[in-house]
């Protein structure tokens, strides 16, 4: 286990982490702000990946290609939430889920109705290609490094938003205390509105930034979907900080995990043997790591405790 | 004391800044109804939630026939003879009233892992039921769905699953709330009854059904036991008007 | 208006008359459809009993199937390759008897029921619907990366398993063994919530405060009923997995558990018979309108919405206009 192959991993699974940030960010404010659990958030996530594909065919820039996933998942997003989501706020969770794995099957269908069944594919622009030489003598390829980048900023503009801005206030007191913006005079449907349509560019936004590293293609969203549940449930639901921390823990320990425990394993039993039995531990690893932040604390790091 | 059926000595509790039970020591004797009054926030529920071990106290012990149940959990302390209705009536709305009522004989006989054989043919638990709800009056509407009850016969009914844990003691927490004239005026002949069999500790607001029922009062104020006595001492004490009654009255 | 009992005995002649009719005409494709819809239903019943008793929603059941699929899968790929599952510490062979499998699908379905329930029921709501899908996400990755068992790639079974005295190859013959095994499990369910664990299963959903006051474990309530509910989704998994002579890891995917979600709503929440109801008329419209439609999930998806928007009761409540006794 060599330095540079430690530290590649490590970014790999700060990628992975930040990108996941960018999911579960959206998905932790929904049900933050509003109590809705959003099982088509994966949607989204899709949606805008296969915008950002489209556009890049048709014009080749990806800055417009970026663009185009957060506007579109953010139409998708809000026209949604006018349409269907905003009845559900009152239903019980079951309600919730049915009604939004109801969308997934729409969205889904209808995206392979529009697209066919053949992924597409969103090429990295030449400007971010190659690899860029880190200190210390690691390779890493331009385009994760900026996903990175990306990532942080994201994370940090929301930040400021939420902390600094108008719109960020009347969401802090929206997941304190609905009935105290209604006294505020907030409008809150609009509120709602906004706050489902930012959340859903983020997924766009993070559909287009992976697009370009895999596939485009129906059913993406859903296990980005899943791992994003992972880190809220560790993180907490509700908390951004929450999301922040459990992205990176997942990342890292599903990236680390997969490379370092079959290495491990190694030491005590034969390779092909330790190859296998490690990845299949690695694949569970993210798992375990959310059984036991729950079984020490049944709320996630920073959840509240009832 | 010999007679004593539940004791807590020195029971408190902090949230933060707020002390909303201090160093709160109350005994509820054998035959008696002990009524807890005090304004809103005196800290009545909070005593309450922790003698029924939904809240852990910071200090301080819960006794129970001269057993320390401090540390037990609530549905220990069920078993253990803690008979408990709900100031919001807690009840399975879609069942029958005898539904709910046999739920409590289940609890007491520990039958929950019977998989078999029908509730109603456990004829002990029905039969037992029926008596019970003979008693708090609700035996005609026992098939009826529990959601379409009265408000008043909804308290009778949380009375009526307490009766079949057959309880050392009753713990009640505003019986009487939102109830009109004639259903308090009910529910107090009831509860008077009841005292024979195992006694009650009485949280309530109307005073008229304290006063009536009674026999001794602990009143709490931030916190605090300001004054513990008969109903006659209580009624003349001049700390007590200051504190509580003077305001209303 | 007719009675829920009524539409009970009427479901269960349609489970009868139709196959036998098929058998008849010599249409074994619609013995086939049935079969599929026969357990699926079975699937759901186990999911109603967390579901529609318990008020938990599951969102993971699919790792019970995946599970009873892969016991099958598993057992009879050792014993028609000749290859002991287990040499060390002692041995463990294959099989290819249904019985058996039935009896190890139904003992580890129970045991995974317990250690997922044991870690997601100290949730509940939200938390519980993201961690029970979690979990079963994790089994499809397992599967996926366990490259012995085929991997990616699933296992295929060439011969279906033996049942002593029948020929289960024989499409009518294996439909009747799943059918009488739905129709066992839903009399035990109909049992099960008539008991006072029923009782007190059913109070805990509806209030737990109450449950506790009476001196009884919510947990303890809730764990169990999960245990029984993936224990009989696991052996739904092991007669799927006979009925198509293969296994996968889609046999644990979250749409797979999704779906279950939607037979019970289609057919009713809490009813004994809905998870039925709901079986049915989903692979009917999957057979159906899929036939128009190779995206007929689009409509699906349409037809779920508007159920869950504007009509809370499904095919049940449509019918009979008694509440449903929970749920």
């Amino acid at each position: 286990m060599s330095f540079v192959l430690l530290a590649e991993q490590v970014l790999n699974g700060l990628q992975l982490g930040v990108m996941l940030f960018l999911m579960s960010a959206g998905l932790t404010l929904i049900f933050g702000v509003m109590g809705l659990i959003n099982l088509a958030h994966g949607s989204l996530y899709m949606i805008g990946a296969f915008a950002a594909a489209s556009i890049a065919g048709l014009t080749g820039s990806f800055i417009l290609a970026l663009l185009a996933a957060l506007t579109g998942a953010a139409i998708a997003g809000g026209i949604v939430e006018m349409v269907v989501i905003r009845r559900l706020y009152r239903r019980d969770h079951l309600d919730q889920v049915l009604a939004t794995f109801a969308l997934i099957l729409i969205f889904s269908e209808g995206t392979r109705w529009v697209f066919g069944s053949f992924p597409l594919y969103l090429d990295i622009p030449t400007y971010l290609q190659g690899p860029v030489f880190l200190p210390g003598g690691i390779q890493y390829p331009l385009y994760r490094i900026t996903l990175i980048l990306i990532g942080l900023v994201v994370a940090f503009a929301l930040w400021l938003m939420i902390a600094k801005t108008r719109i960020g206030i009347q969401i802090r007191a929206g997941e304190n205390d609905r009935e105290m913006i209604a006294a505020l005079g907030i409008d809150i449907s609009k509120l709602y509105t906004i706050v489902f349509a930012l959340g859903a560019s983020l997924a766009g936004l993070a559909g287009a930034l992976v697009g370009a590293i895999q596939s485009v293609e129906v059913g993406m969203g859903e296990p980005v979907l899943i791992l994003a549940f992972v880190v809220i449930v560790i993180g907490g639901i509700g908390s951004i900080k929450g999301a922040m921390v459990g992205s990176i823990l997942v990342g890292l320990t599903d990236t680390l995990g997969g490379v370092f425990l079959p290495q491990i394993l190694q030491l005590f039993m034969d390779i092909s043997t330790a190859n296998n039995v490690g990845s299949s531990i690695a694949s569970m690893a993210i798992y375990i790591l959310m059984g036991g932040v729950l079984i020490w604390r049944p709320t996630g790091l920073y959840g509240s405790r009832p | 004391m010999a007679d004593v059926v539940l004791a807590t000595y020195g029971i408190t509790k902090t949230f933060g800044s707020l002390v909303a039970c201090d160093d709160v020591s109350i005994n509820v004797r054998a035959g008696e109804i002990h009524a807890i009054i005090g304004p809103n926030g005196a800290g009545k529920s909070t005593l309450i939630s922790q003698i029924c071990g939904t809240l852990i106290p910071d200090q301080g012990r819960v006794e129970l026939m001269g057993q320390d149940i401090t540390a037990l959990s609530g549905r220990a302390r069920a078993l253990a003879g803690l008979g408990r209705t709900f100031q919001i009536s807690q009840l399975a709305m879609e069942d029958t009233v005898l539904q709910n009522v046999i739920l409590g004989g289940v609890g007491a006989t520990r039958r929950q892992w019977h998989f078999i054989q029908p509730i109603l043919s456990h004829h002990d638990l029905r039969e037992q039921a029926e008596a019970v709800l003979e008693r708090v009056g609700l035996i005609d509407d026992r098939h009826r769905q529990t959601a379409i009850l009265s408000h008043g016969q909804k308290r009778q009914l949380e009375v009526a699953i307490a009766l079949m844990l057959k309880p050392k003691i009753f713990i009640m927490d505003e019986p009487m709330a939102g109830l009109g004239l004639e259903g308090s005026k009910q529910l107090t002949m009831l509860l008077d009854d009841l005292r024979h069999q195992a006694p009650i500790l009485l949280v309530e607001h109307d005073m008229d059904a304290v006063f009536t029922l009674a026999d001794h009062i602990s009143v709490l104020d931030y916190g605090k036991v300001i004054a513990s006595d008969d109903v006659d001492a209580i009624r003349n004490d001049p700390v007590v008007r200051d504190a509580y009654l003077g305001k209303d009255s | 208006m007719i009675s829920e009992r009524m539409i009970n005995i009427i479901l269960i002649g349609l489970l009868v008359i139709i196959p036998a009719w098929a058998y008849l005409a010599d249409e074994p494709f619609t013995i086939t459809l049935m079969t599929r819809a026969v357990i699926f239903a079975l699937a759901a019943v186990g999911l109603n009993l967390a579901l529609g008793v318990g008020g938990f929603v599951s969102f993971g059941h699919a790792a019970f199937f995946g599970l009873g699929g892969y016991v099958m899968g598993v057992l009879a790929w050792h014993a028609q390759s000749y290859t002991p599952f287990l040499e060390w510490p002692f041995l463990i062979e294959g099989t290819q008897s249904m019985p058996v499998i039935w009896v190890i699908a139904v003992i580890l379905s129970a045991l995974l029921a317990l250690v997922i329930g044991v870690v997601s029921l100290k949730t509940t709501g939200v938390y519980f619907i993201m961690i029970t899908l979690a979990f079963a996400q994790m089994m499809y990755y397992f599967s996926i990366s366990w490259s012995a068992y085929g991997g990616e790639d699933g296992l295929s079974i060439y011969v279906r398993n033996s049942f002593p005295g029948l020929n289960t190859l024989d499409p009518i013959q294996f439909y009747s063994i799943c059918f009488i095994i739905l129709m066992a499990v839903l009399a035990l369910m109909a049992r099960l919530v008539k008991s006072p664990y029923g009782l007190a299963l059913n109070a805990a959903r509806q209030s737990p405060k109450r449950v506790e006051a009476v001196g009884l474990d919510l947990h303890q309530l809730q764990l169990l009923a999960f245990v029984i509910s993936g224990a009989i989704t696991g052996l739904a998994g092991a007669l799927f997995a006979d009925l198509n002579r293969f296994v996968s890891p889609n046999m644990f995917s979250w749409q797979l558990s999704g779906e279950f979600i939607v037979f019970i709503i289609i057919g009713g929440v809490g009813r004994l018979f809905g998870p039925v109801i709901g079986a049915l008329v989903f692979v009917g419209l999957e057979h159906f309108l899929g036939e128009i439609n190779d995206y007929w999930h689009i409509y699906l998806g349409l037809i779920l919405l508007l159920i869950v928007l504007f009509s809370k009761t499904g095919v049940m409540g449509l019918l009979v206009k008694k509440e449903a006794h929970h749920g």
